[in-house]
């Protein structure tokens, strides 16, 4: 059945469905309807809500939930997120599996409480101390960000260790027919290593210090093996010919208004082709690369002034020009101005 | 013919402990661990660990560990607590760890009443970083990063934890103590005890605080580091029952 949800509503009903017993989280807009949703569902549901004193403690929290094997997640915007780096880090080194929700805001600092992207370098860059990267996911839609949550909790388990759902604060508001998925599908794994009392089995720890070097590049060298699997995880959409005289590339927010602009394009007999990654860590490298060697240029946009970019820029063959038109600071491009900006690259040519 | 009258807690592991010599980290430990045992306690017991010298209680508890980063011990104690039926949750932390970087994380533990046990373990010192100046250092006393003395008008006043958390409605037990001689040691176990019945009786946050020894940091020998806790930092620190709401019987 499809029901008209917001974003940050449909996120939240998913995890539930998903088997979630755990919320935690502190008040932030533009995601505060989330934890309204959770404080209502969760204890309707059998699970644990609360409201915490900071982002810090929240994560720390969900540190101590996944820890006694419970599935669990927050939800926050980005200067929240800033706060949780640390726990973060902490999660990926001890393996604990978690699913986190970023509905970005411009920043920095303060910034304000309107869409933006700019967050893409701390959530799939590391973002905390140490040397690892964020399992990402951008969704595009109300119905794709509720089943990405769902989605998310299985494969958090999956690796041990946390899911990032990279949402703005445009897909948090909005409201559209979603259909979600079966509550009881989806179901916890069994977790051997969890903190449930050493009854019957030897002690279970759970921790991230290893204080002899080789002890600790041991276990470096165990979790970059683990990140190598998890390209397993890569997903992307990509709408193309093998002739486009441009390839867009965007993710999230920015992706769907793209697809007006390229429509409208394909209708004036322009060959344009879209690439949108679902997964940002781990990025689709071969699929773009192979997708930008069809086209005779790139273009990439992004509410940031070029963080994915970046990505792009090194996957994309050097002989292939890459073009970026930003907007930030919660200024969401229209769709017009998104058209009228690839028809000017066409029509300059290469 | 011999009689063996003591033997090592069925909590604890093999593992030798690595703490200076008359450091009192050891004792407190043992009493914390002969009282699961006592409780029968063990295969349902949680502890959340600190950053500072105690970071290897890991290794030395035989139950179920959690590392917790620096000062966030009571949050993380709070979820396992809460989404964990019928066990027995802890904390073990410094005054660095609790009175310096997670004031917000014990405070409001406290506030909300949550039902754990909080073992504070108050040397005046960062321990294992190397004797720095710690929340709860006593005005003129010498640390690495006060090398004049502690001067309140700079550094300002030792925070007096028991004190702080003691009128939160929803604390339900707070004691301070110390291991410095027997006496007080069976003392200190007796307070360890109650803190346990109240979680056991769900009445609420508990918190044990233990003056205790720093000879390394304090750089003094271990017999005048136990003397110094009892002729300085009581004095600072008053010894007794701050907080006390009643057991059932």
């Amino acid at each position: 059945m499809r029901v008209l949800m917001k974003g940050t509503e449909a996120m939240a009903e998913a995890a539930i469905r998903a088997g979630c017993s755990a919320y935690f989280g502190y008040p932030i807009t533009p995601q505060t309807e989330l934890i309204h949703y959770m404080s209502r569902r969760m204890p309707e549901a059998g699970g644990v809500f609360l409201q915490a004193e900071s982002e810090v403690s929240v994560i720390n929290m969900v540190y101590g939930a996944a820890a006694a094997g419970v599935r669990v997640m927050t939800s926050s915007s980005s200067p929240g997120v800033s706060l949780m780096q640390e726990g973060i880090s902490y999660l990926v080194g001890a393996e604990l599996p978690a699913v986190l929700i970023n509905v970005m805001r411009g920043g920095p600092g303060l910034g304000n409480i309107q869409p933006s992207q700019s967050d893409y370098f701390q959530s799939t860059k590391g973002g905390g101390h140490g040397d690892y990267k964020l399992i990402t996911f951008a969704p595009s839609s109300v119905s794709e960000a509720a089943s990405m949550v769902y989605d998310a909790f299985d494969i958090t388990e999956k690796y041990r260790h946390p899911v990032m759902i990279l949402a703005d604060g445009a897909l948090g508001q909005i409201m559209e027919p979603v259909s979600l998925p079966e509550q009881g599908a989806s179901k916890p794994s069994v977790k051997n290593w969890a903190l449930t009392g050493a009854k019957g089995r030897p002690a279970n720890k759970i921790f991230s210090f290893y204080l002899d070097p080789k002890g600790l590049e041991e276990h470096n060298l165990h979790l970059q093996e683990k990140f190598k699997n998890i390209d397993d995880e890569i997903k992307y959409e990509e709408d193309i010919s093998d002739d486009m005289e441009i390839l867009v590339v965007a993710y999230g927010t920015v992706a769907r208004i793209l697809k007006n602009a390229v429509q409208k394009l394909r209708g004036e007999g322009r060959k344009v082709g879209i690439f949108r990654p679902i997964s940002l860590w781990p990025f689709p490298e071969s699929a773009l690369k192979s997708a930008s060697m069809k086209a005779k240029q790139v273009f990439v946009s992004e509410m940031s002034y070029g963080q994915m970019l970046e990505d792009v820029r090194r996957i994309v063959p050097d002989e292939i020009e890459v073009k970026f038109y930003g907007r930030a600071g919660g200024v969401v491009p229209s769709p017009n101005e998104l058209y009228i900006k690839l028809k000017s690259l066409l029509e300059r040519g290469v | 013919m011999s009689n063996q009258i003591l033997e090592r807690p069925k909590s604890l592991t093999q593992k030798q402990f690595h703490y200076c010599p008359g450091c009192h980290h050891g004792i407190i430990h043992r009493l914390i661990a002969e009282t699961i045992d006592e409780f029968d306690l063990r295969e349902k017991t949680i502890i959340v660990q600190p950053v500072g010298c105690a970071v290897y209680i890991y290794e030395y508890f035989d139950t179920d560990v959690s590392e917790a980063a620096h000062g966030r011990a009571p949050a993380v104690a709070t979820a396992i607590k809460r989404v964990s039926k019928g066990k027995f949750v802890l904390t073990y932390q410094g005054d660095g760890d609790l009175a310096a970087i997670g004031t917000a994380e014990i405070v409001h533990a406290a506030a909300r009443g949550e039902n754990i046990c909080v073992f504070f373990v108050n040397n005046a010192i960062y321990g294992m970083t190397g004797g720095q100046m710690a929340p709860t250092t006593l005005p003129g006393m010498k640390t690495a990063t006060t090398p004049l003395g502690r001067d309140v008008k700079k550094q300002g006043y030792p925070i007096k934890v028991s004190e702080m958390l003691a009128p939160f409605e929803g604390v339900s037990y707070i004691e301070r103590v110390m291991v410095s001689s027997p006496k007080h040691i069976i003392k200190a176990k007796n307070a360890v005890r109650k803190a346990f019945k109240y979680q056991l009786q769900e009445k609420g946050f508990s918190l044990v605080e233990f003056l205790s020894a720093c000879p390394t940091g304090w750089g003094m020998p271990p017999v005048d580091a136990a003397k110094w806790v009892e002729e300085n930092m009581t004095k600072q620190f008053p010894l007794g029952v701050y907080k006390e709401v009643g057991l059932d019987d």
